[in-house]
């Protein structure tokens, strides 16, 4: 039962109370660069995802076997494997999407989630958890890339998705896509902005 | 066994870079084709771009570029032509040889009836590579339509240049000024170039980047100037 429990908590931990992003605020810099459209910042969650369960999965299995030394080489040589082999699925199965990431699913590498988790938690524990916290800490990124490519998408350009959402008649009375939305600086103040309603909903997040 | 030591280390990362190497061969290979097919299939799409063509789906774009790609030819810069298949050239690597060096792809289109020829263009924006194709009506001058892509020029800004917004006015204008040849020039809005070539407005905040497209239309247009002055000749003007 308390097993249960905690893996229940291993799960559902990062998506809210400690989001990797809006609580740790760690792997920024790719929030930042792939959320002007929202299709991208899908497939990048989805990438992240998918690299990090299977990462924390494999050193988790290998945890008790590697040399204390080299633990961190250990570490960024799998997840470096694990990313190149999501680009080339990508570049095969995803044309489109891929170039619109270019360098950023290569640059999952060096994303802070995938060393915290990893040394934080999949060298102390065993496979199972250790897939539901690369699974919950995925998702919890995933989350707000989401929510971000959201509303810069449907702020920026007035489509989701690709499909046009703000109806034509709203131009033709003088409202303009905000162009600002599409630039870097935006994401920022955005996850700004989700950080502060996450923090008055949880008090206890907050600091004195 | 001790695991801290040297010997038990060297054999570790050994053995691990050596699977995860061949797991990555392995990746490699096995999609090398698709990944090809669907770089080559994109290439395609810009081309058909490029004559005002849009294709949604894989299948739509091959059975365009055949119906509406009629030939291709490799041309030097004396006009002559040296090979069939311009698809396969390499533009980025042809475009670091002197101009009278280069092999120059063309494309030959047909668009309701009408001739049209189509070049490919390759240039340096500000963060990294820009390219794109220009296509000509068939008095071999006029602009017909054209596309650029980039690789990382700033969203908003410098990737502007892949909107119709700015590729749309190129439309219409002439490469040839009477008998001197003159790429159209980018300048900014509300300027005039030096020379009296065509121009088209930059994009405000992608200085650079349109500086970058101008100096791509100069530098891959030139080396067709001997071939495109001999269609016109042909064509008796």
């Amino acid at each position: 039962m308390a097993d249960k429990e905690n893996s229940r908590s291993v799960f559902f931990n990062p998506l809210s109370k400690n989001n990797p992003v809006v609580v740790q605020i760690l792997g920024i810099c790719s929030v930042l660069a792939v959320t002007a459209k929202l299709e991208p910042a899908i497939v990048m969650g989805l990438s992240v995802i998918a690299v990090l369960a299977f990462s924390n999965v494999i050193i988790s299995l290998i945890r008790n076997t590697i040399p204390t030394n080299i633990r961190i080489i250990v570490q960024l040589v799998v997840v470096a494997g694990l990313v190149v082999i999501v680009n080339q699925l990508l570049l095969a199965y995803a044309y489109d999407v891929s170039k619109q990431l270019s360098v950023f699913i290569g640059l999952i590498i060096t994303n802070c989630i995938l060393m915290g988790r990893l040394e934080a938690f999949a060298m102390a524990n065993r496979p199972w958890l250790s897939f539901l916290d690369g699974i919950g800490n995925g998702i919890g990124y995933a989350l707000i890339l989401m929510i971000v490519g959201f509303f810069r998408e449907l702020l920026g350009s007035g489509t989701l998705l690709g499909f046009q959402i703000v109806p034509q008649w709203c131009y033709d009375h003088g409202y303009v896509n905000n162009g600002l939305m599409i630039l870097p600086p935006m994401a920022l103040i955005v996850v700004a902005c989700i950080i502060w309603v996450h923090r008055s909903l949880n008090k206890d997040l907050q600091e004195p | 066994m001790n695991k801290q030591s040297n010997i038990y280390t060297i054999i570790y990362i050994v053995v691990l870079v050596v699977v995860v190497g061949a797991a990555l061969a392995f990746t490699a290979l096995s999609l090398k084709e698709k990944q090809q097919a669907n770089a080559d299939n994109d290439k395609r799409r810009q081309i058909l771009s490029s004559i005002n063509v849009t294709a949604s789906d894989a299948a739509d774009i091959s059975s365009l570029f055949e119906s509406h790609v009629t030939s291709q030819v490799v041309i030097n810069s004396e006009g002559d032509s040296i090979g069939r298949d311009a698809f396969s050239i390499n533009i980025a690597s042809e475009i670091k040889k002197p101009g009278d060096e280069r092999q120059l792809p063309l494309y030959i289109c047909n668009v309701d009836g009408n001739t049209k020829y189509v070049i490919p263009l390759y240039g340096a924006g500000l963060w990294g590579p820009i390219w794109g194709y220009i296509s000509l009506n068939d008095d071999a001058s006029t602009v017909y339509g054209a596309f650029f892509d980039h690789q990382g020029e700033t969203p908003g800004l410098g990737a502007e240049i892949t909107k119709p917004a700015f590729s749309d006015q190129f439309t219409g204008k002439q490469l040839f000024k009477g008998l001197e040849f003159l790429p159209i020039a980018v300048v900014k809005t509300g300027q005039a170039p030096a020379g009296n070539e065509d121009y088209v407005n930059g994009i405000s905040g992608g200085t650079i980047t349109s500086k970058g497209v101008g100096s791509m239309l100069d530098s891959c247009l030139k080396p067709y100037r001997t071939y495109l002055q001999k269609i016109r000749i042909s064509h008796g003007r």
